[in-house]
């Protein structure tokens, strides 16, 4: 075991994995964490709690993944390149590992311009890469980005994400093997909709023994109605959207969109089970934490195994 | 070239408010060149300050000179002689310029007249696009001839990040991604090798302000005073 966490306990025991995600509220109560949380409790393996995202300030990563542990969930630590040096990401590394935080995410985080402090100076002093290998290098070989000696090391599940849809179509594989290459344990990837791109993206990275090399955790996003899924494919970049999808959506009532984009994200998790190469589904209910426990049940996720 | 914008006039009418006798200094080299603070632009700034100061009932004595270059001594050296009969001086050079020249005339009050924008190329008269961010470590032999660091939004060694945009960055659909214009260029050349190992941490060297002596030269005794 390289950090003893459950989601690599799960991984390493062969079980398909289920993660969730969490997102830090734009302010200092602790029980929004603590409601949402709830909803997933039971229901995943460990939850990946979203640092910044769309770099907009929230509650720091760490400090909402303590919350969860102390709710009796496992968290993945999500760390992007853009709000620290190298500095501030290894203490908080070792800080995490201290107070028990066993799963990373290793991002290089979206520009500042989409957030809320657009004239924010991004760091970006190392990429996710190259802080991919430097979690690695404090955790196996003891020593800081620097060369010194680490005296404690880190006991970090390493995760990066994988994006199979954004241009270019055919270095998206390359770009997995410099992840696999710097050391990632696990990948989760961004949220899947082509399903016919991703079974060529995984045949690509079975073919390059990437899969027998890290976890790949597909992403699932389930659409809650028509109006975000003609978001996604306008407007989020490297997000790719069929038409099928949309279509999907257009031919049910509008109050029944949700439910069908639930009943997509359960096809799509059914044929994932079953694709070689793929190891768990990471599930992105934004802001739909509450459904979390239903999506698990009907996918036939739960119970979750529990090992020691 | 070092390209530069002329700052906001009200900016500049700000910065010099207080003061009666202002000489405008502009610099005949890359300021000249990207038409912000040429011999032209020191003439137009000139008179619409003296404009703008006798709207506000507060005229001002203005006096104008381009020179050379205001990052050369050997230049700044026909100020000497005039400098003593102003009350601030307003540079339309570069931040280098008007540093040396805040240096040489160190207690006469000298203003930025523009805002230096980085090193760029000339696409069009009056049309410049940033290419260098000079961070003293080029990797331009591996990416194409294309800089990840000024290029790329994030700056990234390895990318493209998951936010490139069919060709273009996450930021805007104007700004090319810059690892997708990498990756092209290299499979184009059958060099996509060059970008398949790791790029390591960057050891940035732009971290503290730089100093550049050439084999073969000293610095100057003096100049080390």
């Amino acid at each position: 075991m390289k950090s003893g966490s459950n989601l690599e306990k799960v991984l390493k025991a062969g079980h398909f994995a289920f993660t969730g995600e969490l997102g830090p509220p734009r302010g200092a109560h602790a029980e929004e964490v603590r409601k949402k949380a709830a909803h997933l409790k039971g229901n995943v393996d460990s939850v990946n709690i979203t640092d910044n995202q769309t770099a907009v300030v929230r509650m720091a990563s760490w400090a909402a993944c303590l919350i969860l542990i102390q709710e009796g969930l496992e968290p993945n630590y999500q760390m992007v390149c853009r709000d620290r040096n190298r500095l501030a990401m290894q203490a908080d590394i070792l800080g995490a590992s201290a107070l028990g935080i066993r799963n990373m995410l290793c991002l290089s985080g979206d520009h500042c311009q989409f957030g809320d402090h657009p004239t924010a100076k991004g760091v970006f002093d190392v990429d996710s890469m190259q802080l991919i290998g430097m979690v690695k290098q404090m955790r196996d070989e003891g020593k800081f980005l620097s060369g010194a000696e680490v005296d404690g090391k880190p006991q970090i599940f390493i995760g990066a994400a994988s994006n199979p849809f954004a241009d270019p179509f055919e270095w998206r594989v390359h770009r997995l093997a410099k992840k696999v290459k710097a050391g990632v344990d696990f990948i989760q990837t961004q949220c899947i909709y082509n399903m016919p791109k991703f079974r060529e993206f995984i045949r690509q990275a079975n073919d390059m023994g990437l899969t027998e090399k890290a976890f790949i955790l597909a992403g699932i996003t389930p659409m809650k109605s028509l109006g975000m899924a003609k978001y996604m494919k306008s407007k989020v970049p490297g997000m790719d959207v069929p038409d099928e999808i949309i279509a999907r959506l257009q031919g049910v009532a509008r109050d029944k969109q949700a439910e069908e984009g639930i009943k997509i994200a359960l096809d799509q998790i059914a044929e994932l089970k079953e694709m070689k190469g793929v190891a768990g589904v990471h599930l992105m209910a934004i802001e739909w934490e509450h459904r979390v426990p239903e999506i698990a049940e009907r996918a036939g996720m739960l119970p979750r195994p529990k090992l020691n | 070239m070092i390209v530069a914008k002329r700052k906001p006039f009200d900016e500049i009418m700000q910065l010099t408010q207080g003061y009666q006798k202002v000489l405008v200094v502009g610099c005949g080299t890359c300021v000249a060149v990207c038409l912000a603070g040429g011999e032209k632009e020191v003439a137009v700034l000139t008179a619409e300050l003296d404009m703008g100061r006798k709207l506000k009932d507060t005229p001002i004595d203005l006096g104008s000179i381009t020179v050379e270059r205001q990052c050369d001594r050997e230049y700044l050296a026909q100020l000497d002689n005039m400098v003593g009969q102003y009350d601030a001086l307003l540079s339309m050079a570069c931040g280098v310029g008007i540093q040396f020249l805040a240096e040489r005339f160190p207690n006469t009050p000298v203003f930025p007249a523009v805002d230096t924008c980085g090193l760029a190329v000339n696409q069009d008269v009056g049309w410049y696009e940033e290419r260098c961010r000079s961070c003293g470590r080029c990797v331009l032999g591996l990416t194409g001839g294309i800089c990840p660091v000024t290029m790329c939004a994030k700056g990234l060694y390895n990318g493209p990040c998951g936010g490139t945009n069919k060709g273009n960055c996450e930021i805007s659909a104007d700004q090319p991604c810059a690892w997708n214009a990498i990756y092209e260029r290299l499979k184009a050349q059958g060099r996509l090798d060059c970008i398949l190992e790791l790029s390591p941490a960057q050891e940035w060297k732009d971290t503290t302000p730089r100093t550049l002596i050439q084999p073969g030269y000293k610095k100057p005794e003096k100049a080390k005073e």
